[in-house]
């Protein structure tokens, strides 16, 4: 495990006190972190814990009601939508399914960002799809129409999508939902084959506990908008936190619960 | 549920406000790069070659049916060589243009609501705003030009298709030349009768298609939402578009002095 540095590598993204609520509901409750250059930081919790939220509003497509977001020293919160956009070519960020623009070829989904964005000609841009493609193991896919590809093609894709211009980091929702453990666990291995490959900095949301450990580091928990846990992946387990303990076991194989919950259910019916 | 069972006085207040806001941005992204012109051409192809067929039809029945339906009454009193001659101004000052346009937006309008309302709900439009794409521009500008283009364009051949379809019913019936039908037509009518009629439905064009995105931009709440968005695209669109060709009525009277 890399030692924490803080002096040495320069903060890419810096969260400060962010809240926001929805009505009532109060989603974040003045959140900070902070991730440098080539780090993982995983983000777990339930669903509905805020973790999306937290995302969109680190990414400005939200804003929130208190604090700031910061990148590399420059305000996100308070840009200007030109400021903003170039900021955001720093960023790769990949939906949770996909989000690939449905009236285009895979290819020319990485195409357009190409286009928008980089002088390259043709053959250069061909060239990067192409690599892009090759690294998410979908270098057969450039003409196929997105409707066609399966669920976790389509989450390759999107991921092949958000590295082709190169991004320092790249932000994954909850990048292993709605797969099944297999090809959960095939993604969880890209995601980690690429920040070795190309050392971009990760922050992933997810409630999937085996893909928090394959790909990061550093974790923090969120409950009910707040933040219960924040450090090494490896001491969630000795944590002694209730709602973390809770979350750890409903992810456990284990057997006995299940004759716990029928007995519990048994004797509701009685009573 | 649609539109008009959800009329409460606020609702109706949220989307004027909503509705003039995001016309402002149009108008403010318009003039501002990117300019997506292969998206823009595209999109007027969408809207007007794949509504001319459906165009033709109304083109043809329009003038037809009038025709038929007036013959009776126009004998009655006399009248009959006037029929051609008011055949042509009714549909070239009002039937053609508002019949199309409302025709097309519920073609239009509801396919744009759709569109945009499943990118909304499948992120789509985030994944753009995130990739520094702007949406606003490629997505509603494109779509809202491309109805201003082609809307004027399909009424000019409504036109026309509806005078054919005049002379036909003239010519079955009264066994009418094809010339003398032409001859009473252009003398009978002026440029006021045809221009007016074409103009407005630029205006037209900018409320279908400023409409169909702005629902469908603004799609919440899943796949609900998107069938929402469509309907609610559709009705706000023909209702704005009648409203607004009372107001192009009393304008026109104003600066061509027809008479």
């Amino acid at each position: 495990m890399p030692e924490k540095d803080s002096t040495s590598s320069k903060k890419l993204i810096e969260v400060n006190n962010v809240s926001k609520a929805f009505g009532e509901n109060h989603v974040l409750q003045g959140i900070s972190l902070s991730i440098s250059e080539g780090e993982t930081l995983t983000v777990l919790g339930k669903s509905g814990a805020g973790k999306s939220v937290l995302l969109k509003i680190i990414v400005g497509l939200m804003e929130p009601d208190e604090g700031e977001v910061f990148y590399e020293g420059a305000s996100i919160t308070r840009a200007k939508e030109k400021e903003l956009n170039t900021i955001r070519t720093n960023m790769g960020f990949l939906f949770q399914g996909g989000a690939l623009f449905d009236s285009m070829t895979v290819g020319e989904n990485l195409n357009k960002i190409l286009e928008a964005h980089t002088d390259l000609s043709f053959e250069e841009r061909e060239q990067r799809i192409r690599h892009s493609l090759q690294l998410v193991s979908l270098g057969d896919k450039l003409d196929e129409m997105p409707s066609s590809l399966s669920g976790g093609q389509k989450k390759r894709a999107g991921l092949a999508r958000s590295i082709v211009l190169q991004p320092k980091l790249i932000l994954y929702d909850e990048p292993t939902t709605g797969l099944d453990p297999i090809t959960a666990s095939s993604i969880a291995e890209l995601i980690l084959t690429l920040q070795t490959e190309l050392k971009v900095a990760s922050i992933v949301v997810t409630h999937d506990l085996p893909t928090a450990f394959t790909i990061s580091d550093d974790a923090i928990v969120l409950d009910g908008g707040v933040k219960i846990y924040d450090g090494p992946v490896e001491g969630l387990s000795n944590s002694h936190h209730d709602h973390l303990d809770e979350f750890l076991n409903a992810a456990k194989l284990d057997r006995s619960r299940r004759e716990k919950i029928i007995q519990k259910a048994k004797k509701e019916k009685i009573e | 549920m649609n539109v008009l069972s959800r009329l409460t006085l606020r609702h109706i207040l949220d989307k004027i406000g909503g509705l003039a806001m995001f016309s402002g941005r149009f108008f403010r992204s318009a003039f501002h790069p990117p300019f997506e012109t292969k998206e823009l051409i595209r999109q007027t192809y969408e809207v007007g070659v794949r509504s001319a067929g459906l165009v033709a039809i109304v083109g043809v029945v329009i003038g037809a049916v009038l025709t038929m339906q007036s013959r009776p009454t126009m004998i009655k009193f006399g009248a009959e060589a006037f029929i051609p001659g008011m055949v042509a101004v009714s549909v070239l000052r009002e039937l053609s243009p508002v019949l199309i346009s409302v025709i097309v937006a519920g073609r239009v309008s509801a396919g744009i609501g759709a569109e945009l309302g499943s990118m909304r709900v499948t992120e789509q439009i985030d994944a753009m705003e995130v990739a520094a794409l702007n949406p606003f521009n490629y997505l509603v500008v494109t779509r809202v030009l491309a109805c201003m283009i082609a809307l004027p364009l399909l009424t000019v051949y409504a036109d026309f298709l509806a005078l054919f379809g005049s002379y036909l019913v003239q010519s079955i019936e009264a066994g009418m030349s094809g010339s003398l039908f032409y001859h009473t037509v252009m003398s009978s009518i002026e440029f006021a009768d045809f221009a007016p009629g074409v103009i407005k439905t630029i205006f037209f064009g900018f409320i279908m298609g400023i409409v169909g995105c702005y629902e469908g931009y603004n799609s919440e709440g899943g796949t609900e939402g998107v069938g929402r968005s469509a309907t609610d695209a559709v009705v706000v669109s023909s209702l704005l578009i009648i409203i607004a060709d009372v107001l192009a009525v009393k304008l026109t009277v104003f600066f061509f002095d027809v008479n």
